[in-house]
């Protein structure tokens, strides 16, 4: 065992300092909520609750935004997944200085602060007659969430071997069969993943869904006016259900993905020992 | 069933540059035939030219007779087997036999019944529920034959399928390709640029060299009888001496070299004053008790030892050349007198007549 | 594009271009060039829109400069939030890259796999968490009666409470958090790429710690640098939720301006104007970023 020096002392002191103050302010939060101060603070404690959770319960318009959320967000990947697929599929097979052109516009809005795509969302539509409301929302979170989407798909797409394609032609399949059955496969693991990052950062949008919500309330509007009007520690019952949902949901992608590496690990080493009889018979065959 | 394969003056060619020069040929009906060749030569072309991913600029493809223009590759009675293979990893085993079988609409149990039968031809009676990643390099490559047999095909295309495999098995699968295109009785249309598999495996091999055919035969002529320096040079060994014909008489021709003058076979009849190349093999160069040329050993050289290579079952020893040229190669077997080889001498080493070549310098 | 077809047949290569042409032209380029259109026109009551008085200017724009004086220090109140913006802005990316740095570096090269996993977890978890209620979270923290000065007090570090959430500490402070692991991940990739046989080379030449991050790690990382102060920016300047709620209105963020300009003002053009103004910003120091880490597209849009 190396002797700890001086700097190694240092460095580790920081990282426990930084991972404080990552950490502190969701457990702050998380305590709030079970403090029956009618402000949300843990100082001074004035007893115990869960009374908070009650009040949240009874709010029908945190109801109200819970289900526009969810709506938004299904909408979202929806439309954002195709068209992400599409548009990766489109530049991966775009010439050199087309591509180069085409995936700049198509990066563009990642680039973009989320306002100022709320904003031409709603001036855009508003010139053809659409009015702000949860479906501009949709229109304006899948413009940059799409985005995402093309770059999982493309990354994935990059990676495919063309001769997968050529083999399916080969033995019989027709262009459409070739997209259902191999193309669609390959990139299964991308989609699902986009599809699941899409939903996320619809949920959890808010600047690009303050200009085109209209007067549709989602969680993240009622969260913030909450907390800008008439705060109390219902909001951080909120936070306790959604870090809680976070956490158990992190955890458990992490689980699933180290038992798959695992498998595929294993099954790997038990085919490298089926090899050896193989061979054995290789060099009986010989003689 | 299996067809003949004909390749009328086919040329493609992409932007200014061409891939396959006007090549014409004709593969028979259950043939197994090899194009050899380095990488770039218009091999690979070809072979995407025949199974339909490519069409070609000019001239025309015929399987059993039947002009393929406009038909893709789903169209057509061939399968590839394609360099890496190209299982589908997201598929099972069985699943990836039965795909062509599942495009074409054939019931779910048929399909199974004919992946497991498959897989019996091709020894691998217990992989149909395996997934692809489970499989080793020799499964994979078996799992790909019987996938492309599945759909029932009348030409197999292969594009050096066992370029990924290590000595042994690579080795081993040859003779098991053999035997399948034997039992199948299929045409087997193999791209290679590794002569060993060429010559072993084909009934015939095609030689390319910058997208022409430079010979066509069965491997024993491509070996004993190469029409072309290239294919003298890239099929097996070759001493090489350089010269021009002095005089020509009953097929034989006398060529003074920078070696010395020396006589060799001259099937091309090639005249008198022509630059020319006579090669002959490392295993035809023999070691001689003679001191000089006689009328019947007129080729006969003295050489020092610059080193030996002991390849096992024969040595490969290298003599010096006068003029700092490439050394000379002679393969001696090994009989139990290698042992003598040791030390700086001289050796006396000759070669008959009829196992030197002459042929023109540059090209055919 | 005939490779496309090739590939994928006629019918399917039509509906992926249309789609593409769906996104790309309806949901992006044309909503750009409209909102630019409409920055350059004046703001008339419905029924003049398209009459005489409806003509092509600049007075949007202008109107974000217009009243400033150099020569007696007074500057517009627009003007004045604009350069707040870009101030604060500036000041969150560097504080991020410095806290980063460091744990950065001890995650790509400094600790052991296993630690890796668990740590970087640790790191994810809170950026899942909602940007509105991370900021909530600071809020109770930094409240007067908060758990941050009762601390202080307890410690004798303060005599009497104090006001976090009147200055822009407390919006510094909440971007930062908000904002900091966009620096945190592209630091790690960068670094993690680096060959670790150069820091022990410079090591064995003697160069002390500080000197092989100056000289091989910090160079090597710096398109890491570059993508991480790329997006911190852009999110800090575009931020609307943390100076909403962490600052006061003496500390308004210029996304607040634009809001009231479109939705309190109903001066819609003013309002496009200047979110092209903000548009602007970013693509100015997204440019000079590049231009001075020499770092392409494909690096930031990883």
């Amino acid at each position: 065992m190396r002797k700890l020096t001086g700097s190694d002392i240092l460095i580790r002191a920081y990282l426990v300092l930084f991972f404080f103050f990552l950490l502190a302010p969701l457990g702050v939060m998380v305590i709030a909520t079970f403090n029956s101060s009618r402000f949300p603070t843990v100082t001074p404690w004035l007893g115990t609750t869960t009374k908070w959770f009650d009040a949240l319960f009874n709010d029908p318009q945190m109801w109200e935004g819970l289900v526009n959320s969810l709506i938004v967000g299904v909408a979202v990947v929806l439309v954002s997944v195709p068209l992400g697929t599409a548009a990766a599929m489109v530049l991966d097979n775009l010439h050199r200085q087309a591509r180069t052109f085409v995936y700049a516009v198509m990066v563009s809005p990642l680039l973009t602060p989320g306002v100022i795509i709320g904003i031409s969302t709603l001036v855009f539509w508003d010139r053809l007659g659409v009015k702000g409301g949860l479906h501009l929302a949709v229109i304006g979170q899948s413009s940059f969430i799409t985005a995402y989407i093309m770059l999982m798909v493309l990354a994935r797409l990059q990676r495919l071997d063309r001769s997968q394609e050529e083999a399916a032609l080969d033995l019989g399949a027709s262009h459409p069969q070739v997209f259902r059955k191999i193309l669609l496969p390959y990139l299964r693991s991308s989609l699902v993943a986009g599809g699941v990052l899409a939903f996320f950062q619809s949920f959890e949008n808010y600047n690009t869904t303050l200009f085109t919500r209209g007067t549709d309330i989602t969680l993240t509007i009622y969260i913030a006016s909450k907390v800008r009007t008439g705060l109390t520690p219902a909001v951080n019952a909120l936070g306790v259900i959604l870090i809680t949902l976070t956490i158990v949901g992190a955890v458990g992608y992490e689980i699933m993905r180290r038992r798959e590496v695992a498998r595929a690990a294993a099954a790997r080493r038990q085919a490298e020992l089926e090899e050896i009889p193989a061979n054995a018979l290789v060099i009986a065959d010989a003689h | 069933m299996s067809r003949d394969v004909s390749l009328d003056r086919v040329t493609m060619r992409f932007a200014s540059y061409v891939a396959v020069n006007n090549v014409s040929l004709d593969i028979k009906a259950g043939e197994f035939f090899s194009f050899l060749g380095p990488s770039g030569c218009g091999k690979t072309t070809i072979l995407r030219m025949i199974s339909g991913f490519m069409n070609p600029t000019e001239g025309r493809i015929l399987i059993g007779g039947e002009d393929m223009k406009g038909n893709g590759p789903n169209k057509r009675p061939t399968a590839l087997i394609f360099q890496n293979l190209a299982l589908f990893p997201m598929m099972s085993v069985a699943d990836n036999i039965a795909f062509g079988l599942e495009m074409r609409g054939v019931d779910k149990a048929v399909r199974r019944r004919r992946a497991e039968e498959l897989l019996e031809l091709v020894a691998l009676p217990d992989a149909a529920d395996k997934r692809v990643d489970e499989l080793s390099g020799g499964m994979k490559q078996r799992v790909a034959i019987a996938r492309a047999l599945a759909v029932e095909p009348q030409v197999m295309l292969l594009d050096e399928p066992l370029s990924a495999l290590d000595l042994k098995l690579r080795q081993h699968m040859r003779a098991e390709l053999r035997a399948i295109q034997r039992r199948t009785g299929l045409t087997f249309i193999y791209i290679t640029h590794d002569q060993g598999e060429a010559l072993t495996m084909s009934d015939r091999v095609g030689v390319m060299s910058r997208g022409q055919l430079e010979q066509v035969g069965p491997p024993s002529e491509i070996y004993n009888e190469p029409a072309t320096a290239f294919v003298a040079g890239f099929v097996g060994e070759n001493n090489v001496f350089t010269g021009r014909i002095t005089e020509v008489a009953g097929g034989q021709a006398v060529v003074e070299t920078g070696a010395g003058r020396f006589v060799g076979r001259n099937p091309r009849g090639i005249r008198v004053g022509t630059q020319v190349v006579m090669l002959v093999r490392p295993e035809r160069l023999k070691p001689l008790t003679v001191a000089g040329p006689t009328p019947e050993n007129p080729n006969v050289l003295s050489r020092s030892v610059d080193h030996i290579d002991f390849e096992g079952a024969f040595a490969n020893v290298h003599l010096k050349q006068p003029d700092g040229a490439k050394p000379l190669s002679m393969h001696i077997s090994n009989d139990g007198s290698l042992t003598d080889l040791v030390g700086d001498r001289i050796f006396t080493v000759g070669f008959a007549p009829q196992d030197a070549l002459v042929l023109a310098a540059n090209g055919a | 594009m005939v490779q496309l077809y090739h590939r994928y047949g006629a019918l399917l290569a039509t509906l992926l271009i249309a789609a593409t042409a769906i996104w790309v032209l309806m949901m992006v380029v044309l909503p750009y060039l409209v909102m630019a259109e409409y920055s350059f026109h004046p703001n008339l009551p419905m029924m003049q829109q398209g009459g005489p008085d409806d003509v092509y200017t600049l007075s949007n724009y202008a109107s974000l400069f217009s009243g400033i004086d150099l020569l007696n220090g007074e500057l517009p109140d627009d003007f004045r939030v604009f350069l707040r913006t870009i101030w604060g802005s500036t000041l969150v990316t560097f504080i991020s890259l410095v806290v980063c740095y460091p744990v950065a570096w001890h995650l790509a090269k400094a600790a052991k796999p296993e630690q890796v996993g668990l740590l970087i977890l640790l790191l994810i978890i809170p950026f899942w968490i909602n940007e509105i209620l991370r900021t909530f979270a600071w809020y109770i923290i930094l409240a007067y009666n908060g758990p941050l000065n009762s601390a202080l007090l307890g410690m004798g570090l303060l005599d009497k409470p104090y006001r976090w959430l009147s200055g822009s500490g407390g919006v510094l402070i909440g971007m930062t958090y908000a904002f900091i692991l966009f620096m945190m991940f592209p630091l790690i990739n960068a670094i993690e790429t680096l060959d670790i046989s150069q820091v022990e080379a410079a090591r064995d030449l003697g160069a002390p710690e500080w000197q092989i991050h100056r000289r091989i790690v910090i160079p090597h990382a710096k398109p890491g640098i570059a993508v991480g102060s790329i997006m911190v920016f852009v999110l800090a300047a575009s931020s609307y939720i943390v100076p909403a709620v962490l600052g006061s209105p003496g500390t308004r963020w210029f996304t607040e301006t634009i809001y009231i300009w479109f939705f309190e003002g109903q001066d819609w053009p003013r309002g496009s104007a200047y979110a092209f103004i903000l548009l602007g910003l970013c693509v100015v120091f997204i440019l000079s970023v590049m231009r001075i880490f020499r770092v392409g597209l494909t690096d930031i849009a990883k």
